[in-house]
């Protein structure tokens, strides 16, 4: 870990662009006290907090204009088919999409990831096709190609995580060799280790593969623009980002989607049905079936409305400080007995930070940290192949967004300096 | 508020620091059997070496929280020379004990007492005496803690099933 080579104070604000005690007064969780103290949440990456716009998009939605979309004649029906979309268009035009056709709503990332897994995998994949992933997979992008290994045949492959957080290329050709799926994440959900997209689409492509990209801690928190990536699929969620549960995207090129049969089928999704068969419906509704998280995305559209609003790049600039001043102020308070986990250079992760304090299990360690108030997650973090390859059962893990700050920061090493004196280090 | 020290007795930090019937064996002819806490990543390994219906050795691997350390720990000196049956009804007592329905419509009981050890396990069991586990009933004001507490007992019922 590098540390300190710029002085600390806790007066200093690297925050980049971002007015975090304005933001703060967006989210009205942030006004809770718990067990007597302010809340402080550092576990974004897990789900985000809400901002009132999202809050009351989703109110005004439900009190207003309720229907069912795609169907109804009368006026809130259109008024609700008309948010539905529109939050489509938002979403769209905030991930760089070349069309809202591109966008399909899910409910979260896992199923935007089956989608493609077991629509897409079914219709394409054979036995012994090879499908590379890596180990730093969220569960979301392993079990589904572990259920084409059992159901199929096919072959699982991994790029494997180097000591320093970053994958080890080393080998990525000999792995790629004969692929069908390069499937990868865009940033680690435990390192916080930003890979290298561009690099592992043109190599999928360069094999004869498509490339597959779960952009869930990515989306967040960093500019995006899909198509730019060059992918065939991409998959984020609206929760992470300032939107409600319930709602994620699987964005595809026009392409791979036409030439994807559909998943999940019933109403909605079809353009006729006859007792012999069904004929599907468009882009995107063919995978849209039955009716759809419409409050969730129009929930989801606010949300995207309020990060273009703080800007993307501001978004990023303010978490690369708040990373480096996490890494360094923790790093000088404790020394060798925290060890952060991850790519050690701000501007290579994003601010997710996992981490061990000497051998104190992390379940114990955010016990404590709960008492005081800081809201830390503790375990595999759905990542279990990587955690093995780490040498560890389990960390506890913060993750910073637009509304935390160096205070918060703070609160997490006192709380972890508490928690050192209670179990007697 | 349920404070740190609810959770933390001085018993089980001791067993979790000094963990009892730590290590393998050979099986078989001892049955081996493993839990998993799919929540947090605990895993437990557990040898058990029943003779007729005797318990006669246990042994516990694996790694985990402090919790469920020092429950499989607890559980290891309680169920050690024990008859079948007798674990089976200390198992039953002890999960009832960890029922966080029954735990939170009787109020605090005995860890707000602070009464520690020797108490009578109550939920309808109570001919069996806990003991030492009793220091384990702070873990109910902490519902994600429960399963660490219940890894190990369910993973004992597992390996008794399998045993016979």
């Amino acid at each position: 870990m590098a540390l300190n080579e710029t002085p600390l104070s806790r007066a200093a604000t690297p925050s980049g662009g971002l007015d975090v005690a304005r933001i703060r007064k967006d989210f009205p969780i942030l006004d809770r006290v718990v067990r007597g103290q302010r809340l402080v949440y550092l576990d974004s990456a897990n789900t985000s907090q809400k901002p009132r716009s999202v809050l009351d998009a989703i109110e005004r939605y439900y009190e207003q204009s309720n229907a069912n979309v795609h169907r109804g004649t009368y006026l809130i029906a259109e008024e609700a088919t008309a948010a539905f979309e529109g939050a489509r268009a938002k979403v769209a035009g905030f991930v760089g999409a070349g069309s809202p056709r591109e966008v399909v709503f899910a409910k979260n990332a896992t199923e935007a990831l089956n989608l493609v897994a077991k629509a897409w995998g079914r219709a394409n994949l054979r036995a012994g096709d090879p499908v590379v992933i890596t180990e730093l997979e969220h569960h979301a992008n392993i079990v589904p190609w572990h259920q084409l290994v059992a159901e199929l045949g096919i072959e699982l492959r991994w790029i494997p995580v180097g000591p320093d957080g970053h994958l080890d290329l080393t080998d990525l050709d000999r792995l790629v060799d004969g692929a069908r799926v390069v499937s990868f994440a865009a940033m680690s959900n435990v390192l916080g280790t930003l890979n290298p997209i561009e690099r592992l689409v043109d190599v999928a492509h360069a094999a004869g593969a498509i490339a597959v990209i779960d952009a869930s801690q990515y989306v967040p928190h960093v500019p995006t623009a899909v198509a730019a990536w060059g992918a065939d699929f991409a998959a984020f969620t609206g929760h992470k980002m300032c939107g409600p549960t319930g709602i994620g995207v699987l964005w595809g090129t026009e392409e791979i989607l036409d030439a994807t049969p559909p998943f999940l089928t019933g109403g909605e999704m079809i353009l006729n049905v006859t007792k012999e068969g069904f004929t599907p419906n468009e882009l995107p509704w063919k995978f849209e079936a039955g009716t759809p998280p419409i409050a969730e995305a129009v929930g989801l559209g606010a949300a995207v409305d309020y990060l273009s609003g703080l800007g993307m790049e501001a978004v990023r600039e303010h978490e690369v400080g708040l990373t480096g001043y996490a890494l360094r102020s923790l790093t000088e308070r404790f020394g060798g007995d925290l060890q952060i986990h991850g790519p050690s250079e701000p501007a290579q992760r994003g601010g997710v930070l996992s981490f061990t304090y000497r051998d104190l299990h992390p379940h114990d360690l955010t016990q404590v940290l709960d008492q005081h108030g800081v809201c830390v997650r503790a375990g595999h973090h759905c990542a279990k192949p990587l955690m093995r390859e780490l040498g560890v059962a389990a960390t506890a893990r913060a993750s910073l967004y637009v509304y935390n700050d160096e205070a918060d920061v703070d609160a997490l090493g006192d709380a972890i300096a508490a928690a050192s004196d209670f179990f007697g280090f | 508020m349920p404070g740190l020290e609810d959770l933390y007795r001085e018993i089980i930090l001791d067993h979790y620091r000094n963990p009892r019937n730590r290590g393998e064996l050979s099986a078989p002819p001892a049955t081996r059997v493993e839990g998993f806490n799919p929540l947090c990543g605990d895993e437990i390994v557990l040898y058990l070496d029943i003779e007729g219906d005797v318990v006669k050795d246990i042994r516990i691997g694996g790694q985990g929280c402090s919790i469920s350390q020092s429950s499989a720990s607890m559980m290891s000196s309680a169920v050690k020379g024990r008859t079948v049956a007798e674990v089976r009804a200390l198992s039953r007592a002890f999960k009832g004990m960890m029922s966080i329905h029954e735990q939170s419509l009787d109020g605090d009981g005995a860890a707000e007492d602070g009464e520690a050890d020797g108490a009578v396990g109550g939920n309808g069991e109570a001919e069996v005496k806990l003991g030492d586990l009793e220091a384990l009933r702070g873990v109910v004001k902490f519902p994600v803690r429960i399963k660490c507490a219940t890894l190990s007992w369910n993973t004992l019922l597992q390996g008794l099933d399998e045993a016979s």
